[in-house]
C-alpha cells in the first residue's frame, strides 16, 4: 500500500536505495533533461510557479530563496542540505535518507544547478552516523554513474558534493549556526543580514535547504508546477511529511497533502489514541511552536490555518500529549531541552531558558509560588523576539502556548502542590512495556 | 617535600594516525576549501580510533588542521558527542526528550541505573557500559529509545533492553 501520494509513494520499495533500483523508477530521468533543456532561470521560475515553501520549519518560499543568489559573482556558490534533523519531534528526513537517498541527491544537482553551485555539503546530525554511510556509498555509485563530477551527464556543469557529520548541537540545525560549524567554527549564530543567499558559507553565496524540500524538486521539475498544485492549498502547497509521535496506536511519518485536518491525521491515518487515552494537547510542529488543545484539532494542517490558530506548522513534528500526562511536566522537559542546548551566545537565551527549567521544576515538585505564573510569562516575553537566533523563541512559544491554553493545571500544581493527573501511578509506571504489544 | 609537578598530559606520549586513519584525514581534509573545516570529521576519526579525544589525541587534531590547541578544545566541548574522557566499550545514550518521555523514557533509564548499577555519566566497573541521559536522538516515533554507541534500538521495552545488554559484551 502507498503510504503517501509523492515522497512516500515508493518508498517502501526493496532496494530503492540501490542506484539501478532508482533508476529503473524514473530516476535522474529529470537531472537529464534539465541539464539538456531547460535554464537555470527557468528552474527558479518552475519551483516558485509551483509554490514550495521550505520543509525544515520556517516555511520561507523556496523558489524565492533560490532568486536572491546573485547572478553576476566571481565567488563560488554552495548548496547546503540541511539534514540535522534536530527538532524534538521530527523523524522524517532520517526515513527519507536511509530509504531513498539518490532522490535527495537528485534534488540536490538539480537545486545547484537551478542557482549554479559547483559544491554541495549535506549537513547530518551527528546521531545519524548510518545514514552517512548510506549516502556515502549512494555518492560514490553517482560519481561512477557520471551524475556527479566535472561534467555531469556529459555536460560542462561541474558538481562535487560531500557528506559532513555534526557531534550532537541541536543549533546547528539553524542556518548560520550550520554554516559556522561546517566552516569548523563552533556551531553558533550569525546575524542575519547577511542572509547566506549572499554571504554565507565561507562568505559566499549559499542556500540552506532542508531534507524534505530539496527531495520535492525533482518532482516538481519533473511534472510541473500546475501538478504540484494538486495537493495542498492556494498558500501552502503539496505534501507534508508529518512525523507523529505519542500514544497514538500506530505513530510514525505519514505524507499528506498540506490543508488536511490534523484530526483525520491523528484518527485515520494513527487509528487514534491508544485504548483507554483521550487526546489533552496535540503539539503540531516541533517541540517548539505552541500546543493545540483537543477542542482546536480540526485545524488544517498547513501553514496559514496553524498561524491563525496561533501555532505553527513548522518542521511537522507532531507530539500528541495524553490526558494522563501532566502539562507542567511536559513543559518542564521541552524547557530542559532548550535550556541544554541554548549555544550560550545570547543572554535573554542563555538565562532565561535556565530560569524557565528552574521555576517549572519547582513548579512541578509541588514548591511553586503564586506568583510563579506570571514570572513564566515575564521571562518568556522577555526571550522572545531578542537573541540572535530562533532558539529563544523556541524556548519562549512553548510556555505561553501551554499556559495560555492550560492555565488552571499550573494554577493547580500551585495550589495542591501536585499534578492534576497523578502521573505516578501504577498505570503510568508501567506504560513503557507497551511498546510491546505497539 | 611536594612532589614534582608533571602534568597527565605532558607525560603522554604523543600521538601519531595509523596509516589507514592518515588516509581518512587527508580525504576529510580534501573536502574543504578551509583546512579547519575538517574539525569535526577529523575529531569523529579520532574517536574511532582511540574511543575518546584524549589530550594526545586533541593535539595531534591541532596539529593536523595547523590551529591552536585551545581552540580545538573549544570546538570539541561545543559538542555533546566527542567524548573527552574514556568511556566504557557500549555507550548507552536515552533518549529523555518529550515524545520519548511520554513513552516511558524514565522507567526505561531507571530499570537500567538498577540493572547496571551506574547513574548517569557513569561506568561499569568491568569498563563494559557508560550510561547517559540524552536529548533528542530524532527516532520519536520509535520512544523509548536509545543509541547504543551509534546504533538505534527503538520501541524498547524491559525485554529488548535485557536482550540487548546480554548482546553486548
Amino acid at each position: 500500500m502507498s503510504r503517501g501520494p509523492l515522497l512516500f509513494k515508493d518508498i517502501d520499495t526493496p532496494g530503492l536505495a540501490a542506484l539501478e533500483t532508482y533508476r529503473a523508477g524514473g530516476g535522474y530521468e529529470t537531472l537529464a533533461e534539465a541539464l539538456g533543456k531547460r535554464s537555470p532561470d527557468e528552474c527558479i521560475e518552475i519551483v516558485k510557479a509551483s509554490g514550495l515553501r521550505g520543509r525544515g520549519g520556517a516555511g520561507f518560499p523556496t523558489g524565492l530563496k533560490w532568486s536572491f543568489v546573485p547572478k553576476q559573482t566571481t565567488k563560488p556558490k554552495y548548496l547546503v542540505c540541511n539534514a540535522d534533523e534536530s527538532e524534538p519531534g521530527t523523524f522524517k528526513d532520517r526515513e527519507l535518507m536511509e530509504k531513498n537517498p539518490h532522490l535527495l541527491i537528485e534534488g540536490i544537482i538539480l537545486s545547484a544547478w537551478a542557482i549554479q553551485a559547483n559544491t554541495g555539503y549535506i549537513y547530518l546530525r551527528g546521531e545519524f552516523d548510518y545514514i552517512q554511510r548510506i549516502l556515502d556509498r549512494a555518492i560514490a555509485d553517482a560519481r561512477t554513474a557520471g551524475l556527479i563530477g566535472a561534467n555531469v551527464l556529459g555536460t560542462a556543469f561541474r558538481f562535487e558534493r560531500y557528506t559532513h557529520l555534526g557531534a550532537g548541537a541541536y543549533i546547528c540545525g539553524e542556518e548560520t549556526a550550520l554554516l559556522s560549524s561546517l566552516e569548523g567554527y563552533r556551531g553558533q549564530p550569525r546575524l542575519k543580514p547577511p542572509f547566506p543567499a549572499v554571504e554565507g558559507l565561507y562568505a559566499c553565496p549559499t542556500v540552506v535547504n532542508n531534507t524534505e524540500t530539496l527531495m520535492n524538486v525533482p518532482h516538481i521539475l519533473k511534472h510541473g508546477a500546475a501538478w504540484y498544485r494538486q495537493w495542498g492549498t492556494e498558500k501552502s502547497a503539496g505534501t507534508k511529511i508529518l512525523s507523529v509521535s505519542g500514544r497514538v496506536k500506530r505513530p510514525g511519518n505519514y505524507e499528506v497533502p498540506l490543508g488536511l485536518p490534523l484530526s483525520t491525521l491523528l484518527d485515520e491515518h494513527c487509528g487514534g489514541m491508544r485504548d483507554g487515552l483521550a487526546i489533552k494537547a496535540v503539539i503540531p510542529g516541533g517541540s517548539s511552536v505552541p500546543p493545540l488543545p483537543a477542542s482546536m484539532l480540526s485545524t488544517g494542517l498547513d501553514y496559514e490555518s496553524m498561524n491563525a490558530a496561533g501555532t505553527f506548522l513548522g518542521s511537522g513534528g507532531v507530539i500528541v500529549i495524553d490526558d494522563q500526562t501532566c502539562l507542567v511536566d511536559a513543559l518542564w522537559n521541552i524547557t530542559r531541552f532548550y535550556e541544554h542546548e541554548s549555544c550560550g551566545k545570547c543572554t535573554p537565551c542563555r538565562e532565561g531558558t535556565y530560569w524557565m527549567s528552574e521555576v517549572l521544576e519547582r513548579l512541578e515538585h509541588g514548591h511553586g509560588r503564586e506568583s510563579d505564573i506570571g514570572l513564566l510569562e515575564d521571562v518568556a516575553d522577555n526571550i522572545l523576539g531578542k537573541s540572535f537566533c530562533a532558539l529563544g523563541d523556541a524556548a519562549a512559544m512553548p510556555v505561553q502556548g501551554f499556559i495560555q491554553h492550560f492555565r488552571a493545571e499550573f494554577e493547580y500544581h500551585v495550589a495542591h502542590r501536585r499534578c492534576m493527573v497523578n502521573r505516578r501511578s501504577a498505570e503510568i509506571e508501567s506504560r513503557w512495556g507497551e511498546a510491546v504489544r505497539a | 617535600m611536594s612532589a614534582p609537578v608533571v602534568s597527565i598530559e605532558s607525560a603522554a606520549p604523543p600521538l601519531e594516525w595509523p596509516a589507514a586513519r592518515r588516509a581518512e584525514v587527508d580525504d576529510a581534509l580534501s573536502h574543504y576549501p578551509l583546512r579547519r573545516s575538517a574539525v569535526l570529521p577529523i575529531l569523529w576519526i579520532a574517536q574511532r580510533e582511540w574511543g575518546w579525544i584524549s589530550p594526545a589525541a586533541l593535539r595531534l587534531v591541532a596539529r593536523t588542521l595547523e590551529l591552536p590547541e585551545p581552540e580545538v578544545f573549544g570546538i570539541a566541548t561545543f559538542y555533546t558527542m566527542f567524548n573527552l574522557k574514556p568511556i566504557g566499550r557500549h555507550h548507552l545514550q536515552v533518549c529523555m526528550t518529550l515524545s520519548c518521555s511520554l513513552m516511558g523514557a524514565d522507567r526505561l533509564f531507571s530499570h537500567l541505573e538498577s540493572k547496571l548499577g551506574i547513574g548517569h555519566g557513569e561506568t561499569t566497573p568491568d569498563g563494559r557500559f557508560t550510561l547517559r541521559r540524552v536529548e533528542c536522538l530524532a527516532a520519536c516515533g520509535g520512544g523509548p529509545c536509545l543509541q547504543a554507541g551509534l546504533e538505534y534500538h527503538e520501541h524498547l521495552d524491559e525485554a529488548k533492553v535485557d536482550a540487548l545488554l546480554e548482546k553486548l559484551k
